[in-house]
């Protein structure tokens, strides 16, 4: 069996100005796994998102999406190669309600374009699947409440299914847990290895306890390097690991 | 900002809105009947349309434009040069009802032009580059004085022209139904606009340009169809102007005429379909019939403006659409004493401060300031204390109760609501 | 010809050097504060009626010092009570704001001052030549011009780079809730600096409403072009400022003062007047001169939004 690699970076570099942010970072992501980045504060995690999703342009390297280049694209080409990511700010329409959110999220995908000849209430199947999205995302009662009237949990539940909704094969989620209490981490866990059961999967992280239930191959990102990637069990034995970030917080 | 998607199918009741006004509109003309009522009417519809097209871009869009009037202005010129070309050709060529279509092409066609490079970014730098282009054709017409008019400008004949249906367009009220139905016609597509994947789309560009990458869309475009649309739109307007007022000068693509349709269309509220129509009519008849007035008119307008701006910044459809839902939601209940103290001590306040200033604009301005002055119906001395002191006093008192007793007294009544007090 | 270059090199620093006064303080608010002043050229208008009106009671020395602070005074009420206000939506509606109080201010100023200039002249002991160069007088107040000019460049750049007030004033820009912990009043910091700013425009006023007309339209005529000096050189730089103002200047009078088209020098080349392209080909530069500086301001956001030497884009 053949693994295809999702998600390849090759000898990233990203330096703004005079400052090295990210130098020289190699990272294969499997298609189908969920891979998960650890590192410390300012280790260039959203930096390195950022980078791979098109929002900035690398100042060297190679970012390669199912064999592709994708580095330096604009954003929205990235996207439509069959990569999305969710923010660790939420980032969602917030004058759109649920129903809106997911049903512009899905029009591109649907192959709506910029049409403005047609109604888009009328378009039954955007209709349908963003109704399908709510009920997974459990949010089928919040339907028609505008985003930004949504509690913190529901809006980061949202911003996961808006970001899956587009049927990109890979998915980018950054902190997805970040603010929440441990029940509302677990609840989105489960809603995230819910939706996402096919996708591929690269979450940044700092709840080491997230990590070590969701992950398949941890990569462990220091000062813009990656310099570490394996198994869970792998990564918890690796001596520099151990003494770069884990410590003595390994449990 | 509401964006005022309609949930579900088209039930008839819901379309009361548009049935109803093309009769009041048929209606009015009897009504006001004379030659400058009929002729304001028909500048209110041509206020209208090029309202309608510039909250495409502001409400729908995000894009704050500085120099719409561009497109306005462009579309009546070349609907003008077509005009005096059917004229020359002894009333032979394209019907006159058609005439808005060739200022809508006009519109396009600049357009895209303009739109290609003024559209890549959003937010000041859009704004900044709209003023620019906008000063750059204005400044340019007196460069070129064959398209242009020159400072006199340019002038057409619209009853020597062709009529699709055998119209005489000399009387003014013919020419007023045309506009009707071309507002009627233009406010049908604007609406159904707002309702196509790309209408939703300029939504989300405008709320959060990034998401929109991140689901797949490049808001450049987006912009740009919205841009090329309503600039299209603006030239049809501009192509009824040229029919309602038979001339066109270099002003209809100058800073004071894209400077009021953005006032006139925020002071209406763009977060509302019917915002820019509320803020057209409001734009058009202060500008004609205040005037006639008062000499203050602008800075009654600019005073409307800034307070919008700061205080209500929905606009005057918001503030009654709020006040409607505070309403539906029985929060008037216990409270609806306050709230019209409130209204009335805000009226008395602004009664007040119109009446101070035109007392100051008469004080400083007429040639005699000392003669007899008719205010609000009661004859003053401009130059004695009494009046002044008056009209000083009733504005202090309106909005000093209005702030200082009224406001409070309604936060109360509203707390106590909330602890569970009696209503 | 080389009277006319010399000429126009001249009145153009003359021209320049106004347009900086104007600019500098919008330039300055905007850097500090990410504001875009629409108003700003209303304050410089100000300036000048204040100015005249003071002179008339104090003589043009004590107004020359008076006017700017009362300019002042207005800037910091108006952002104290207007634009703070505001600020809380957005960019966008502190620009309509701004916008709006242009047009009040407008009328304000046609209300008290009348329609008609008024007549704001120079003081008498500056209206002695200086100096006559190829047969033109060049009065004292020309070159007073020039050293209040100067006297704002190296004011301003001393206050941003050398003193704690810049360096708080910068702090304040990048962070706020920092310079705040700190125990500066941040609120009050940006209300100095958009008082500031005003004031700057307002000794604009006091010199540029001798030099030009003072009436109430003056704020809407050069409201635009100190905002292409503002693009140009770059929002938020002083000295991209000084620059851009002295290339328009320099420009914008060189078009005007030479009698030069394009079919006169290199020849009609069978081009007739007529046409787009024609008429362009035909027209004399001093047609064209009133609107080069919006062309320009179109290329530079097209090209080059942050101008010459600015460090943000907007």
């Amino acid at each position: 069996m053949t693994i295809r690699n999702a998600l390849e970076l090759k000898d990233v570099k990203k330096n703004f100005g005079r400052a090295e942010i990210i130098r020289g970072l190699n990272l294969e992501v499997h298609e189908h796994e969920h891979h998960v980045i650890i590192g410390p504060n300012g280790a260039g995690k959203s930096t390195m998102f950022n980078l791979i999703s098109g929002r900035m342009k690398v100042s060297g390297g190679s970012i390669k999406l199912f064999g592709s280049d994708i580095h330096n694209l604009a954003a929205h080409k990235v996207n439509r190669m069959g990569l999305s990511r969710s923010f660790q700010v939420t980032n969602l329409f917030q004058n759109m309600t649920v129903m809106e959110n997911l049903r512009c999220s899905l029009l591109w995908s649907e192959g709506h374009k910029y049409a403005f000849w047609k109604s888009v209430m009328r378009q039954q199947a955007v209709t349908d699947r963003a109704y399908e999205l709510a009920e997974r995302l459990n949010l089928i009662a919040q339907a028609d409440i505008t985003a930004s009237l949504l509690t913190y949990a529901q809006q980061r539940s949202l911003e996961i299914g808006c970001t899956v909704a587009s049927g990109a094969k890979v998915i980018l989620l950054d902190e997805p847990t970040a603010g929440m209490s441990r029940t509302e981490a677990n609840d989105v866990i489960q809603l995230i290895q819910r939706m996402t059961g096919e996708n591929t999967l690269v979450v940044v992280e700092h709840d080491l306890s997230v990590v070590f239930e969701l992950a398949d191959r941890i990569s462990v990102l220091v000062y813009g390097e990656i310099i570490a990637t394996g198994t869970p069990e792998e990564i918890r034995n690796n001596a520099a690991v151990q003494e770069a970030y884990l410590g003595t917080e390994v449990h | 900002m509401a964006t005022n998607t309609a949930a579900g199918g088209t039930n008839l009741l819901k379309l009361w809105p548009w049935m109803a006004a093309p009769l009041v509109a048929i209606v009015l003309p009897f009504i006001f009947d004379s030659g400058h009522a009929i002729n304001l009417l028909s500048h209110m519809g041509v206020a209208i349309i090029f309202a309608l097209s510039y909250n495409m871009l502001l409400g729908n869009t995000g894009l704050l434009s500085f120099g719409h009037a561009v497109y306005y202005g462009l579309g009546a010129y070349v609907a003008m040069h077509v005009l005096r070309g059917i004229n020359d050709a002894g009333g032979e060529g394209l019907p006159i009802e058609l005439l808005p279509l060739t200022g809508a092409g006009a519109g396009l066609f600049f357009g895209i032009i303009f739109g290609t490079f003024s559209v890549r970014r959003a937010g000041v730098i859009f704004a900044m580059i709209t003023l620019g282009l906008g000063a750059l054709v204005h400044s340019s017409s007196l460069m070129f004085t064959d398209f242009f008019g020159g400072e006199a400008g340019l002038f057409g004949y619209r009853d020597e022209a062709p009529s699709l249906f055998g119209v005489d367009y000399a009387p003014r009220r013919n020419v007023y139904f045309l506009v009707v139905a071309w507002t009627l016609i233009t406010a049908i597509l604007i609406f159904l606009l707002r309702k196509t994947p790309l209408g939703w789309m300029a939504n989300a560009v405008r709320d959060n340009p990034e998401r929109a990458q991140f689901v797949g869309y490049d808001p450049t475009i987006v912009r740009f169809i919205q841009f090329t649309l309503s600039a299209a739109f603006a030239g049809l307007a501009g192509g009824l102007l040229v029919i309602t007022d038979e001339i066109v000068n270099a002003e209809a693509v100058g800073a004071l005429q894209s400077g009021a349709v953005l006032l006139g269309t925020f002071i209406g509220g763009i977060g509302y379909f019917i915002g820019p129509i509320v803020g057209g009519v409001l734009v058009t008849f202060l500008e004609s019939s205040l005037s006639a007035y008062t000499e203050a008119w602008l800075l009654y307008f600019g005073l409307m403006f800034i307070a919008i701006v700061m205080f209500a910044p929905m606009g005057l459809v918001g503030i009654v659409h709020t006040q409607y839902l505070n309403w539906k939601a029985d929060d008037w209940k216990g409270n609806t004493g306050a709230r019209l103290y409130i209204l009335f001590a805000g009226l008395a306040g602004i009664f007040g401060l119109i009446c101070v200033i035109e007392l100051s604009y008469h004080y400083f301005r007429s040639w005699d300031p000392s003669a007899p002055f008719p205010l609000m119906g009661v004859t003053v001395d401009a130059t004695s204390a009494l009046p002044w002191l008056v009209c000083f006093g009733i504005t202090i008192i309106g909005f000093g109760l209005m702030l200082f007793h009224g406001n409070p007294m309604l936060k109360r009544k509203l707390g106590a609501k909330s602890d569970g007090g009696k209503a | 010809m080389l009277e006319t270059i010399a000429y126009s090199i001249f009145n153009g620093v003359l021209y320049g050097t106004l347009l900086f006064m104007m600019s500098s303080g919008l330039t300055l608010i905007f850097g500090m504060m990410g504001v875009l002043n629409f108003a700003h050229a209303s304050f410089y208008m100000l300036g000048a009626y204040f100015a005249y009106t003071f002179g008339l009671g104090t003589g043009f020395w004590v107004a020359l010092f008076l006017s700017p602070i009362a300019v002042g005074a207005i800037g910091a009420m108006v952002e104290r009570y207007g634009l703070r206000r505001v600020h809380q939506y957005g960019h966008v509606p502190e620009l309509l704001f701004t916008f709006g109080l242009a047009y009040v201010i407008e009328e304000l100023v046609a209300l008290f001052w009348g329609t008609v200039p008024v007549p704001y002249k120079a003081p008498a002991a500056l209206n002695t030549t200086a100096f006559t160069m190829f047969g033109l007088d060049y009065s004292w107040f020309k070159v007073f011009i020039l050293l209040v000019a100067i006297a704002m460049f190296i004011g301003l750049w001393v206050l941003i780079k050398k003193t704690r007030a810049g360096l708080i004033i910068q702090g304040a820009l990048s962070r706020p809730d920092m310079v705040g912990a700190l125990g500066h009043n941040v609120p009050m910091v940006f209300t100095l600096v958009f008082a500031f700013g005003c004031a700057l425009a307002g000794l604009g006023g006091v010199v540029g409403g001798i030099h030009f007309v003072t009436d109430p339209g003056m704020a809407f005529m050069m409201g635009p072009i100190v905002f292409v000096v503002v693009v140009l050189g770059g929002l938020g730089s002083v000295p991209g400022a000084l620059v851009a103002s002295l290339i328009i200047g320099i420009l914008q009078t060189f078009f005007l003062s030479v009698d030069f088209s394009l079919a006169e020098s290199i020849g009609t080349l069978g081009i007739e007047d007529s046409g787009f392209f024609g008429v362009l080909w035909h027209m004399e530069a001093t047609r064209i001169a009133p609107v080069l500086p919006f062309l320009l301001l179109v290329l530079t956001l097209i090209f080059r939004p942050r101008g010459l030497f600015g460090k943000r884009e907007v």
